[in-house]
């Protein structure tokens, strides 16, 4: 599937993550960039968990950015399940 | 083992991951985790699916969770259904309960999903929240309508809304609502939760209001705040004198059952089924098992 509309979901606070989709064209592949309060320690772990998400929901054409603050994996799990599902004009919500 | 305390239910809004992923260390006996009046319209999608997610991984140890969802009325109460109730949290909470049919309503869908998922023992148990003048006057039917019902909690805030009052700090209002929803509590063996405190600066109140609350025979009280948590439970918990009281009725109570005496006396008065009854409550609260104190006399 790919995505029809720019999207986010997500916050700025403390344990949260802030994910915004953009939508491009077929045949461009998958774009995540991420910047994160634990880069350092965590930059893989988090690329793992969004691209799990995304192969489960099966995105391959996507441009994902990502601002973490800290989030477990179930809050970045759950953001970027949000950000898709709106971006698929699947459920609404902040746009 | 000892019937789990509800002296304390935190409300944490479904949208927030700090609070959610703490949930298990705010030391309140259960968490609520709200999709309704906590969650803002435009984020009840986000919402319900970080709580699925959150309920899929946090361990919140020994604290109960119930989740709140939206009334089947609304366009979410369906989807909220849909995502939790596979994960089976330990209670799920319907909110603005005003009949029978509506209990029936949503028992309808919570089977239905748990069939599709394939869920043939569901341990999850349903709380109904009564925060409408009708619900109020139905409350004894909608309390006898359902098995798997094992708590009914009044809404204040809701209550006093539909009513068209102001929610005052000695609770006129909702007095009437608090006894008669006790009542249909207690006719059904269910617990009954209170409603919340919303001055998170003033333990006084809060404690006053929890004393009342608990001469009226509610079980627990509702909270928002976790600065709440160990004033409510000061209030519930039995003083050293009532638990050595209580562990003497109990202890003479066994001993006398077991020579075959129904009725006796402590220090001159008659110790009766209800006085054990109400002994063995003390001890609950008290973390005491009786079979504990069984076993010590054996």
């Amino acid at each position: 599937m790919t995505p029809k509309f720019k999207a986010q979901a997500g916050t700025f606070e403390s344990s949260d993550i802030m994910v915004l989709i953009e939508p491009v064209a077929e045949g461009s592949g998958r774009q995540v960039d991420i910047s994160s309060t634990v880069m350092l320690q965590f930059e893989e772990d988090l690329k793992t968990c969004i691209n799990q998400v995304l192969d489960v929901m099966e995105i391959e054409n996507v441009h994902l950015i990502a601002k973490d603050k800290g989030a477990l994996t179930p809050t970045i799990k759950a953001r970027v399940e949000t950000a898709v599902k709106r971006s698929l004009g699947i459920q609404e919500g902040t746009l | 083992m000892a019937k789990k305390k509800r002296r304390s239910m935190l409300y944490i809004p479904g949208n927030n991951p700090a609070m959610i992923q703490q949930a298990g260390v705010y030391g309140c006996d259960a968490v609520l985790l709200d999709l309704e009046d906590a969650v803002a319209l435009n984020q009840k999608d986000a919402a319900r699916i970080l709580v699925r997610s959150m309920l899929e991984t946090v361990n919140f140890y020994d604290t109960e969770v119930c989740v709140r969802v939206n009334n089947l009325q609304t366009p979410f109460g369906l989807a909220d259904l849909e995502e939790i109730v596979p994960m089976q949290p330990d209670n799920i909470r319907f909110p603005k309960t005003e009949s029978v049919q509506d209990v029936k309503d949503f028992m309808k869908e919570v089977r239905r999903i748990e069939k599709e998922h394939g869920i043939t023992d569901p341990k999850m148990t349903i709380h109904v929240m009564i925060e409408t003048a009708k619900g109020v006057a139905n409350v004894y039917e909608i309390a006898a309508c359902e098995p798997r019902i094992d708590a009914i909690t009044i809404g204040g805030q809701d209550l006093t809304a539909d009513m068209g009052i102001v929610k005052t700090p000695d609770g006129a209002g909702i007095d009437y609502a608090r006894k008669r929803i006790v009542m249909a509590g207690k006719a059904n063996n269910l617990d009954v939760l209170d409603t919340v405190f919303a001055d998170v600066n003033d333990d006084e109140g809060l404690k006053e209001e929890t004393e009342y609350i608990k001469k009226l025979g509610f079980a627990g009280k509702a909270l928002i705040n976790p600065r709440q948590v160990d004033p409510v439970h000061e209030v519930f918990n039995p003083s050293e004198n009532e638990i050595r009281k209580a562990y003497r009725v109990y202890s003479e109570f066994y001993k006398n059952t077991k020579a075959g005496i129904g009725v006796f006396a402590i220090d001159g008065k008659m110790i009766d089924a209800p006085v054990v009854q109400r002994a063995v409550t003390v001890l609950e609260y008290a973390n005491i098992d009786i079979k504990d104190i069984e076993k010590s006399l054996d």
